[in-house]
C-alpha cells in the first residue's frame, strides 16, 4: 500500500483493497504469526465522537500486533473542550504515536487533519462523510461469504447520511457488482456519491421498496435509519417500518443471501434473523480486528 | 463593439466583461472588489437580450485590468464570459475565461458540517467541475448559486 493516510475509500484501488484483504486472511488463519509484529508501536486514538466497535477493534488490532494504544479519551476531558483547533490537536498528538486513528463529527476533518501530520492518519468516520476501514471489513466479509465479483448487492436504509454506505458504494465500483440502493426518498444517496458512482461507470439502481429486488440479491447491507433525520416521531415510525427485515421476509430470498449491518442496530433487523444462515453481522464486526491488523501492518511498514 | 455593449457608453481604457449570465453583474463586481467606494467608473448592463445566453449582463470598468485570480473566480459564476481589454477606445485583447482546476480561499463550502466551516487554519479549496465546484475536504458538490458562497 502506497498511501500515507487512509481518509477515504476513494483512494483505495482494487489492488490496495485486495492486498489488505489477503493480508487479513493470513492474519485470521494464523494470528500468532503477527503477535510481535509491531512490538514498539503506539497507536493514537482520537475519538471526538463516541465509538464502541471501531475504537475497541482498533485497540484490539494494535495490541494483537504486539503494540499498544494511547487514547485521547472523551472530548469532555480533553483540550478540545478548551477551544483548541483540530489542526493543533493532531499536531500535538502525532508526537505521541506512530499512527493516528481519528473520528470527528465534521465532514472532511480527516482530510484536513492528514495535511498537518507526518504519521499515518486513519479516518474512523468524519460526520456523514467516509468510514474507509469499515468498508475494508465489509468487503472482507462480502468476499468470505459471497465473493466480490459478479455480485448483486442491496444497500438499504439511511443512504444520505450513512458514511459506511458512502465508502462501501464507492469501493464496490472496483469490482463487478450491481448495486441496488433502497431508501425513503428523503434519505437517498447524496449528490457527491451519486456523482462519483456515475463517474466510475457503476451500474446503480435506486428503489423505495425492497420487495421487488430481494430475490435477486447476494448480499443485503442494512443500515440504521435515525430518528433525528425526521421531523417527528410519527413520520419516523411510518418510514422506518418499511425498511425492517425479519426471518419471514427472508423466506423469499436466495438461500445464500448474506445479511450485513455495520451495527449498532435498533430494530431494522429482527432478532429472529440472528439464528438464520443469512446473518453475517456479528462475524462482520469480528472481522474488524484482522482487517484493521492488516491495515495497520501495511501502514506501519510491515514486510510481507 | 456589439450593439448590446453600446447600450452603455464606450470606455476609453479598461475592461469590458461580456456574456455574464443575466443578473450576475453585481456578483462580478463583488469578485473585483468594486463596491463604489474606490471611485472607479463602472457601467453595468443587466438582462440585456443575448442570442447565446437569453439574457446576459455586461460590466465595464474603466482604467482597470483583471488579475488571473480574479478571472479564475469569475469563471465559476460566468463560465461563458469574454474579457475585452480596451485601450484608446479599441479592443486590444479579447479572451474567454478559462476554468481553473482548483480555486483556493475564494469560496466557502456550502456544507455547514464541513471542517472548513470550523475555526481551523486552512483555506477552503475546491476542485472545479464542468458544472460546479467540489470541496476537497468534505467532497460536497455545489452547483447552484455558487456566487452565494463567495468569500470576497
Amino acid at each position: 500500500m502506497r498511501h500515507d493516510h487512509i481518509t477515504s475509500a476513494k483512494q483505495l484501488s482494487r489492488a490496495d483493497i485486495e492486498g489488505v484483504l489477503d493480508r487479513a486472511s493470513e492474519i485470521a488463519a494464523d494470528p500468532s504469526a503477527y503477535a510481535d509484529r509491531h512490538e514498539d508501536a503506539l497507536l493514537g486514538l482520537m475519538f471526538f465522537e463516541p465509538s464502541t466497535r471501531t475504537k475497541m477493534s482498533f485497540s484490539a488490532a494494535m495490541k494483537r500486533l504486539g503494540g499498544d494504544i494511547v487514547d485521547m479519551g472523551p472530548v469532555d476531558s480533553s483540550s478540545v473542550k478548551k477551544g483548541e483547533s483540530l489542526a493543533d490537536t493532531v499536531r500535538v498528538v502525532e508526537g505521541y504515536a506512530d499512527a493516528l486513528v481519528m473520528r470527528h463529527p465534521s465532514e472532511g476533518s480527516a482530510q484536513m487533519a492528514s495535511e498537518f501530520v507526518d504519521v499515518p492518519l486513519i479516518n474512523a468516520g468524519d460526520g456523514a462523510g467516509q468510514h474507509p476501514t469499515q468498508t475494508l471489513l465489509d468487503l472482507y466479509t462480502i468476499r468470505e461469504n459471497a465473493g466480490l465479483d459478479d455480485l448483486t448487492i442491496g444497500i438499504m436504509g439511511d443512504l444520505k447520511y450513512g458514511r459506511t454506505v458512502h465508502s462501501l458504494a464507492y469501493a464496490l465500483t472496483n469490482f463487478e457488482t450491481r448495486q441496488h440502493f433502497i431508501s425513503p426518498e428523503s434519505l437517498q444517496l447524496p449528490r457527491n456519491v451519486r456523482y462519483d458512482l456515475h463517474e466510475q461507470g457503476s451500474s446503480i439502481k435506486e428503489h423505495t421498496e425492497l420487495d421487488g429486488i430481494l430475490p435477486s440479491l447476494d448480499v443485503l447491507y442494512v443500515t440504521r435509519i435515525q430518528k433525528e433525520r425526521f421531523p417527528d416521531e410519527d413520520e419516523y415510525q411510518k418510514v422506518a417500518g418499511q425498511y425492517q427485515i425479519d426471518s419471514e421476509l427472508l423466506e423469499n430470498t436466495k438461500d445464500s443471501l448474506t445479511v450485513m449491518h455495520p451495527l449498532p442496530r435498533v430494530d431494522e433487523i429482527a432478532h429472529d434473523v440472528d439464528d438464520t444462515d443469512h446473518a453475517a453481522y456479528f462475524e462482520q464486526a469480528h472481522n474488524g480486528v484482522p482487517v484493521r491488523m492488516a491495515l495497520l501492518d501495511a501502514l506501519l511498514g510491515g514486510d510481507r | 463593439m456589439t450593439d448590446e455593449e453600446l447600450r452603455v457608453s464606450k470606455i476609453e481604457n479598461g475592461t469590458v466583461i461580456d456574456h455574464i449570465p443575466g443578473s450576475q453583474a453585481l456578483n462580478v463586481l463583488a469578485i473585483l472588489g468594486i463596491d463604489g467606494t474606490g471611485g472607479e467608473t463602472v457601467s453595468i448592463g443587466m438582462n440585456v437580450p443575448s442570442d447565446r445566453l437569453g439574457r446576459k449582463d455586461v460590466v465595464k470598468v474603466e482604467d482597470r485590468e483583471l488579475s488571473q485570480s480574479e478571472v479564475d473566480v469569475l469563471s465559476l459564476i460566468a463560465p461563458a464570459a469574454t474579457i475585452n481589454i480596451i485601450r484608446g477606445f479599441e479592443v486590444v485583447e479579447k479572451h474567454r475565461v478559462e476554468r481553473p482546476e482548483t480555486v483556493t480561499g475564494v469560496l466557502q463550502c456550502s456544507n455547514k458540517h464541513c471542517i472548513t466551516a470550523e475555526d481551523e487554519p486552512v483555506d477552503s479549496r475546491f476542485e472545479v467541475l464542468d458544472d460546479g465546484v467540489r470541496c476537497v475536504y468534505c467532497d460536497s458538490i455545489t452547483r447552484e448559486n455558487i456566487a452565494a458562497e463567495l468569500l470576497i
